[in-house]
């Protein structure tokens, strides 16, 4: 079984309302899959119904080939976006408690939180109550509370909001460690370039559906636009342009270099090769720039969500 | 279930732990003996205090034997000195009032035209015990002119205490009423107590929960049924060791109390009666009818009854406490939960009223029997019911119905719980409950 999670033909409705409409979703063993969406396109209801929290209206959620049945509570472990440790309990009483109810023994418990306060260098907080903690302190123990019950499934709702960039760095390093010991994970965002960093694959949901889904560097390829920034140095800009115009659809561009007489993007159609352009390019004088616009996934995502609406 | 068990101790631990409880359940105690000593100690000096009056009979009927010094009340005759001389002796503050007794042609008449003049007002006691020996006194003149021998009336006194029997075999008496009586209002009272403080305890942890945020955490390891039932068994250990050190304590510092302070405990109670209404019940209970009573206590179901208690105790407790659970999923804080407290503490009340405004009158009437069996209203009612004797297929009904109902409510507020858990921001209406009761899965 390659993959860890299959949903298939997802509904959920609240009432009147349709928080996910017909919602399938495949995500591969040992991948950081990026959940993308905007705010109320149903990230957070698709992940209740994988923790079980709420159940689906219809359709099917497989974990690890089989349905989903409640004990594979214990193999999932998740970090809501909304953040929440009791506040007047002792930090390693509430660390303990919570690992139990994931299933765990109070020694393994014990032996895995020591692991990672050393690990995070914590030790010291053990008997202190969350509400003496500083914020950032706090999100070092839900990290650690999310990750120690050694879940085959991590999900993480807006992993890095609140999270100070040394501590944003600390965690994407652990997450990363994770990953390459083989766990899942799933990350629920609207924060793109953390996306483009972490994520192999990606599904794209707004308003209830689903729009896209697969490899980041598929979808990327898909998006492509066959479009070429250019700069070049020559002495005729004007003639090279019209002779250009003549040849290709041809746009002005906005982009920073020195010495550059002629600043163009320049799109190629179906089965025209880069290489032609860039030849042509040569005879007419020095090319400075020669780059393909990919979109990035903000752009895909801006894209994806303005065709679907 | 061993999650369960892991909510119900961290629950337990978290009540336990918190100062307030803690001073709660050390201090009060404390407070109820020291308040009720400090009453008892006022009430001795009170009457300490002994109250002169003087009294003027121009009727002649009155003698010094008929107005005997009590321990509170000094009587002086001064008849000799005449009505208006004695008010303004009163009026300068020489006695505490008089009584004046006219001379009249009935003794009819004289009852009605008895009177008393004092500064201040005079208290109940006092008044009532004039009056219990003037009338003690005109009766025994009328019988004598009706040429009775008060010593006949005297031999003819009897005791006599009518059985009831109903058809289940449930014996009870008259005379052993007023224990059946306190019996079923502490325990209908504990009751409320308990819900009220203990069923807000558990709403105030689930609106705890939400606004740090922890229960989506929890409820992705734990089914939220699971962590509202946690909550209400955890909470109610808690409360139940709160009882059992307040019923503990109560005991052992009424006892160093009484010791230090020489103040019978029992006088608190005692003291609330007028010394003579509570020589005319000593007098009542002669040692016939004291063998009788022993009798009655002996025969009352005792297994019976801590049973029943135990049953309707934590049946009300659970039953109103998951409601309580789910008003506080609902909101967000404490203040937004007023709208939905009415409709749950008014059937607790209903329940109390009913139970000491028609239980004691008539046990087994209609209205009582009624609310004995409605699941809201019974495990007050039916507490206070059941040391009189109910029969057994109003027991069984009203146990059923109880248990129907709160299993039916555990399911119904743990649908709003589960909904109301993850919902943030909006205050909801009962329109929104309703819906989401709806919700599926």
């Amino acid at each position: 079984m390659n993959n860890l999670l299959e949903i298939k033909n997802v509904v959920k409705t609240y009432g009147d309302f349709t928080a996910l409409n017909n919602v399938s979703l495949t995500i591969p063993r040992g991948s950081v899959f990026g959940l993308l969406g905007p705010n109320g396109a149903g990230k957070t209801s698709l992940i209740r119904i994988i923790n079980q929290i709420t159940m689906q209206d219809t359709g099917e959620v497989y974990f690890d080939g089989k349905l989903l049945a409640p004990n594979d509570v214990e193999h999932i472990g998740y970090m809501p976006e909304e953040r929440g440790l009791y506040k007047s309990m002792k930090v390693g009483e509430q660390a303990l408690y919570l690992a139990q109810l994931k299933g765990l023994s109070k020694s393994e418990a014990k032996k895995r939180l020591k692991y990672w306060f050393d690990k995070f260098d914590i030790s010291a907080w053990w008997n202190k109550k969350i509400e003496e903690l500083s914020k950032g302190m706090a999100q070092k123990v839900q990290f650690i509370v999310t990750v120690m019950h050694k879940p085959k499934l991590l999900i993480f709702d807006e992993p890095f909001s609140g999270f100070d960039p040394i501590n944003a760095q600390l965690i994407a390093k652990e997450i990363l460690q994770l990953r390459a010991e083989g766990t899942t994970i799933i990350f629920s965002t609207h924060r793109m370039e953390s996306v483009e960093e972490m994520c192999d694959y990606i599904a794209l949901i707004d308003q209830s559906n689903k729009i896209l889904e697969g490899k980041l560097d598929d979808i990327k390829r898909a998006f492509r636009t066959n479009t070429f920034q250019v700069g070049l140095a020559t002495t005729n800009p004007n003639e090279v342009e019209a002779k250009l115009k003549q040849l290709y659809a041809v746009s002005p561009a906005d982009f920073r270099i020195i010495n550059a007489g002629l600043k163009l993007n320049v799109t190629l159609k179906k089965g025209e090769n880069p290489n032609d352009l860039l030849s042509f390019l040569t005879s007419q004088g020095h090319v400075q720039h020669f780059v393909e616009l990919v979109p990035d996934v903000n752009e895909i995502f801006m894209q994806a969500v303005n065709k679907n609406s | 279930m061993s999650k369960l068990k892991l909510i119900i101790h961290r629950e337990f631990i978290a009540k336990v732990r918190n100062k307030s409880f803690l001073i709660m359940t050390f201090l009060s105690p404390i407070l109820i003996v020291v308040m009720g000593a400090l009453v008892v100690f006022l009430m001795k000096k009170n009457d300490e205090k002994v109250k002169e009056i003087v009294y003027v009979d121009a009727s002649g009927l009155f003698t010094k034997e008929i107005f005997k010094d009590s321990k509170t009340v000094k009587y002086q005759d001064y008849t000799a000195l005449g009505l208006t001389e004695t008010k303004k002796k009163v009026e300068n503050g020489d006695f505490d009032g008089v009584l004046y007794i006219p001379k009249k042609d009935s003794l009819e008449l004289l009852a009605k035209s008895i009177a008393f003049y004092s500064i201040d007002s005079p208290g109940m006691s006092l008044m009532n015990g004039l009056e219990a020996r003037v009338e003690t006194h005109l009766r025994n003149l009328k019988l004598i002119h009706f040429e009775i021998d008060l010593m006949q009336i005297k031999a003819s006194e009897i005791a006599s205490d009518i059985k009831m029997f109903n058809f289940s075999g449930e014996e009870s008496s008259k005379l052993i009423n007023g224990l059946k009586i306190a019996v079923g209002a502490i325990a209908g009272y504990l009751l409320m107590m308990f819900v009220m403080i203990y069923g807000t305890s558990v709403m105030r942890s689930v609106i705890e929960e939400k606004t740090s945020r922890i229960v989506e955490i929890i409820v992705s390891s734990v089914k939220p049924f699971q962590l509202m039932l946690g909550k209400i068994i955890g909470n109610a250990s808690a409360g139940l060791l709160q009882f059992f050190i307040w019923g503990i304590l109560l005991f052992v510092i009424s006892i160093i109390v009484s010791a230090v302070f020489g103040i019978d405990m029992l006088e608190m109670q005692a003291s609330k009666i007028p010394e003579d209404q509570l020589n005319a019940a000593k007098e009542a209970v002669n040692p016939d009818k004291l063998q009788l009573i022993l009798q009655e206590i002996s025969r009352l179901p005792i297994l019976k009854l801590f049973v029943l208690f135990i049953f309707y105790f934590l049946g009300g407790f659970f039953l109103y406490s998951s409601l309580f659970a789910a008003v506080g999923a609902a909101v967000d804080n404490e203040t937004d939960t007023q709208q939905f407290m009415l409709p749950i503490i008014a059937p607790l009340i209903l329940g109390l009223y009913v139970g000491f405004a028609t239980v004691m009158n008539d046990p087994h009437g209609p209205i009582a029997t009624i609310c004995s069996i409605i699941p809201f209203t019974s495990p007050i009612v039916m507490l206070m019911r059941i040391p009189y004797g109910v029969s057994w297929y109003e027991l069984v009904i009203s146990m059923a119905l109880l248990i129907i109902t709160f299993v039916f409510m555990v399911w119904l507020s743990a649908k709003i719980y589960r909904v109301g858990i993850l919902m943030y921001g909006k205050k909801p209406t009962y329109k929104d409950l309703y819906k989401w009761i709806k919700y599926k899965g």
